[in-house]
């Protein structure tokens, strides 16, 4: 999802992930009308659903990257055991392994966003979020996630990704829609592979 | 305070509405109780204290049998170690008058019970009397009352037909003795015209001492006389803790307890402020960073922190000083009546201190942080912004993490440790509240039993009682003895007796009949059984130095009769001074009962229907102008007074210490707003939210509560009998002993009761905000 800045792309991957309610209109994920959810069912249907990517990595400062990492299954219930194998398993899939018992605050921008990434991760949720991933990034660590959700999409990983860097979506992207004021500008198959 | 600082100030304290309100309520706390608690303990003591020190007042009045020693013998009692002053040997004669002319107030003719007459001078180095009223007699058939001698007032008649010529006296005068060592005072050259023939006056000595504090240091005091007189001439004393408590009772009930809500109070509003305003600076580091940055100097921003805490602090001042006032004005009502004592309400300077002293406590716990704020690097301060750093808590956090709960209870549990001193400050109000409620409920469950003991003294399933006009007390009982359903039953009466070496009378209540069963709580000892036995209550035993297993000499007039003391019992009527006995043990005294005291108590047997009974008896009763009915519980306005008072002592504090609570889970979820918008994009439900809220507080606070009950229970155990003593009488051990497993188990939960209270409405306040809003919120 392409736009400039205030074009109202954060805004609509919110109501996506069911954290905004549109004033007008409808919100359908998969069938499921999410503007019509609640503060239980959103929050339900976040854990099942979404994986949310932010741009500063909303990690938790005074949890360890493991724990940050565990923190949505463990909302959703998952068992104990069940829960650490697949923190540890991602952990290592995204090279981040040996920071599991480090606090976030630690780390450099583009670890961070590995371990915001493993989060989103957690519950093998049908589709990710990402708002911005590169934003706060230097252009070495950017590139690095950028490669990390190249590879993640090309495993099968449904990802809609916010961004106004045109190189970016031109890089990872296989659909791309463009909004401008708040509205559809441009809705297309992409670009460039 | 600049139009600027102005500005800045109103700002704060309008944007944080729910700290301002906290800020307050606990000032209006503070300042109800001790305003209160000081009024009553200034208007009681102070000025009776004053008034018995200015007067050099007796701290014991002793009476000597003049068969069994001389004057010379008296006169050296002075010599007793701890005495400081003394006065006597004064002649002193029991005399019993006869109104002749009260202009209408007393029947001519009757016999009224003795009066203590001494003969001497007004004035003395111990016991120097006030003249109230008149002057002072100066010559034979002149007589000064004591201001506490009710029935005779200035310009009365009277005679005393037991002594030789039947002379006729007058009051011409009305004077207060600071110590009540006598009824009546006469020049004692007068006192021959008063001495029944063939006795002689007994003395009377007076003495203060070097400590006469305590009931047991006059014990000593009077031990020490007693040794340097011969055998057994002391035959009474008087103690002015007696005349102290008759003057003070009402006020000095009351203030026990209020003190000490009057000290939680004041804590927690120390408290209260230090947590609010530390939260508002915590809260608005960024906000002072910006105010420097515009060029507000520390002093500055030092002042406009304490305007934040001063502003809803005085306000709170003012509602609590009003508040106090107006519940003073039930409670000390009945000072104003005592010994010309009390005031009706609270004094203006006392007012004004307790106004100081919380605007200093509250300027006191806000300057540390207001200090704080105003020392804050504005580079620093527009950096950090609100979030805390993290730091702290992390080791907690972690522990948590690994017990085998949901995650959102460890995330809450957790949460104390990021603010550790904010969290340390709330526990405290938690605890306070939940010693306010334990010692409140405690004391309630306290005055209730002693209530019932008392009650006691009225047994039976159906009374005859409250007579408007005298009976025949042998045609009563005949008929009550007549009903089949009768099981068994008495009738008292009352009687005023003189108690050898007590000056003025003591009242004597007699049961005639089968009151075996009609035995009132006991404090210690046992209940009497038959001729020669008597039980007394407290305030009889400590005014007169005896305990269980005395000997005292009941006197009427030229007759005396001795009974042993065999128990002590639950009454505050007459400060205690009053004893209870069958009546076989004073009929060769042959008293004049009051007429309308008399009371029939009835117990009827098993399966007996009690309305029916009433039925069939009254039948029999009515000729006599009597009725029965059902004996039903008493409850006394001064213990409802007190429950009511407590009750709502407690119910503030508690509602404070929520308020404390709600503040910190307020300042803690409006710091972590940011997070809890993570962890809702994360999926946290509002359930989850409410359990992570709830429980950051709840832990604190269930902890809080284990501490604060065992201090609730102490301070019960310590404070309800100082009310007892207050009120004349020592209290039963069952009656204090009020906390048992179903009360205490509740208690312990209380804080965590507190705690969930007050994080309720942030708990909702953090479901209800929008994630995406918490989200931008940096």
């Amino acid at each position: 999802m392409l736009g400039p800045s205030g074009s109202g792309k954060s805004t609509l991957l919110n109501m996506i992930a069911g954290l905004d309610e549109p004033d007008e209109g409808t919100v359908t994920v998969d069938g499921v009308r999410v503007d019509r959810l609640g503060e239980a069912g959103s929050a339900k249907y976040r854990r099942a659903t979404i994986g949310m990517v932010f741009q500063f990595f909303n990690l938790l400062d005074d949890l360890t990257v493991q724990d940050n990492v565990l923190l949505p299954a463990q909302l959703a219930g998952m068992p104990r055991a069940e829960a650490h194998e697949r923190a540890f398993e991602l952990l290592a899939d995204l090279g981040i392994e040996q920071y599991r018992g480090t606090f976030p605050g630690r780390l450099s921008g583009g670890e961070r966003q590995r371990v915001a990434l493993a989060r989103a991760l957690m519950n093998r949720p049908p589709l990710i979020l990402a708002d911005e991933p590169t934003g706060a990034l230097d252009r070495a660590s950017a590139g690095s996630v950028v490669r990390l959700i190249r590879e993640l999409n090309e495993r099968g990983q449904t990802i809609l990704l916010v961004t106004h860097d045109t190189g970016l979506a031109a890089s990872c992207a296989t659909r791309t829609i463009e909004l401008v004021d708040g509205r559809l500008a441009r809705d297309g198959a992409a670009v460039t592979r | 305070m600049t139009g600027g600082l102005g500005t800045i100030v109103r700002a704060g304290v309008g944007r944080r509405r729910v700290q301002t309100v906290v800020m307050g309520l606990t000032a209006t706390l503070a300042v109800t109780a001790s305003v209160l608690a000081a009024g009553l303990i200034v208007a009681s003591e102070g000025p009776f204290d004053h008034a018995f020190n200015r007067k050099h007042g007796a701290h014991l009045s002793a009476r000597f049998v003049s068969s069994q020693i001389t004057s010379a013998q008296v006169s050296a009692t002075a010599r007793a170690r701890q005495v400081t002053a003394a006065a006597g040997p004064y002649p002193l004669v029991s005399v019993k008058p006869t109104p002749v002319d009260t202009g209408g107030g007393l029947p001519p003719g009757i016999q009224l019970t003795d009066l203590t007459v001494v003969g001497r001078r007004p004035s003395g180095s111990v016991d120097d009397l006030t003249l109230t009223k008149g002057r002072w007699a100066t010559k034979p058939g002149e007589i000064v009352m004591s201001a506490h001698n009710e029935p005779f007032v200035l310009g009365n008649t009277m005679r005393f037909p037991g002594v030789p010529g039947d002379p006729l006296f007058k009051v011409v005068g009305i004077a207060r003795s600071a110590g009540e060592t006598a009824d009546a005072w006469v020049p004692r050259t007068t006192i021959p015209s008063l001495t029944a023939s063939g006795s002689r006056p007994d003395y009377q000595m007076l003495y203060r001492f070097k400590k006469a504090s305590t009931n047991a240091q006059l014990d000593a005091d009077r031990t020490a006389v007693a040794a340097l007189a011969p055998g057994k001439s002391l035959v009474g004393v008087q103690s002015w803790l007696k005349v102290r408590l008759a003057a003070t009772r009402a006020s000095a009930t009351f203030a026990p307890f209020i003190v000490v809500f009057g000290i939680l109070g004041l804590v927690m509003s120390i408290l209260v402020v230090g947590i609010v305003v530390g939260g508002a600076v915590a809260a608005g580091t960024r906000r002072i960073g910006i105010l420097k940055s515009l060029g507000f100097t520390p002093g500055q921003v030092v002042r406009a922190y304490l305007g934040q805490a001063l502003i809803p602090g005085g306000a709170g001042i003012l509602l609590g000083l009003v508040l106090g006032n107006l519940a003073a004005i039930p409670v000390m009502g009945d000072t104003a009546e005592v010994y010309g004592v009390g005031r009706a309400g609270i004094a203006p300077w006392v007012d004004a201190l307790v106004a100081a002293v919380t605007l200093l406590a509250i300027a006191t716990s806000a300057w540390a942080p207001a200090r704080r704020a105003g020392n804050l690097r504005t580079v620093e301060a527009i950096a950090v912004g609100r979030t805390p750093s993290g730091d702290r808590g992390r080791v907690a956090r972690r522990v948590l993490g690994r017990l085998p709960l949901p995650r959102p209870l460890t995330l809450g549990l957790a949460t104390p440790f990021a603010r550790p001193g904010r969290s340390a400050t709330m526990a405290v109000a938690v605890a306070i509240g939940t010693i306010g409620a334990t010692f409140g409920i405690g004391l309630a469950l306290s005055l209730n039993d002693i209530q019932s003991g008392i009650n006691l003294r009225s047994p039976g399933d159906v009374v005859v009682s409250d007579l408007t006009s005298p009976v025949n007390t042998d045609k009563v009982d005949a008929a009550i003895t007549r009903q089949p359903g009768t099981g068994q039953w008495f009738n008292s009466a009352e009687a005023d007796l003189g108690v050898a070496g007590l000056a003025g009378a003591t009242t004597v209540i007699s049961y005639q009949g089968d009151s075996s069963w009609a035995s009132w709580q006991m404090i210690r000892g046992r209940w009497f059984h038959g001729a020669g036995e008597v039980v007394a209550a407290s305030g009889f035993l400590h005014a007169t130095g005896t305990r269980i297993g005395d000997d005292i000499t009941l006197v009427n007039g030229s007759r005396s009769s001795t009974v042993k003391i065999v128990g002590e019992v639950l009454d505050v009527r007459q400060e205690g001074m009053l004893i209870v006995l069958d009546r076989t043990s004073i009929a060769a005294l042959r008293p004049q009962m009051d007429p309308l005291s008399y009371q029939f108590d009835v117990r009827l047997k098993a399966g007996v229907n009690r309305d029916d009974y009433i039925q069939a008896v009254n039948r029999d009763l009515e000729p006599f102008g009597v009725s029965a009915t059902r004996n039903s519980d008493k409850l006394s306005d001064t213990v409802v007074s007190m429950d009511a008072l407590a009750g709502a002592l407690t119910i503030l504090l508690l509602c404070v210490a929520g308020l404390g609570v709600l503040n910190t889970a307020v300042l803690d979820t409006r710091e972590r707003v940011h997070d809890l918008g993570v962890l809702k994009a994360l999926g946290m439900s509002p359930r989850q939210t409410t359990a992570m809220i709830i429980t950051s507080v709840g832990g604190v606070g269930l902890i809080a509560g284990v501490v604060g009950v065992p201090i609730g229970v102490a301070l019960h155990g310590v404070v309800v009998p100082i009310m007892g003593r207050a009120a004349g009488t020592d209290i039963p051990a069952v009656d204090a002993a009020v906390y048992d497993l179903p009360l205490v188990i509740p208690l312990l939960l209380g804080g965590l009761v507190i705690a969930t209270a007050g994080a309720l409405l942030p708990a909702g306040w953090a479901t209800r905000t929008r994630t995406a809003v918490a989200l931008r919120t940096e």
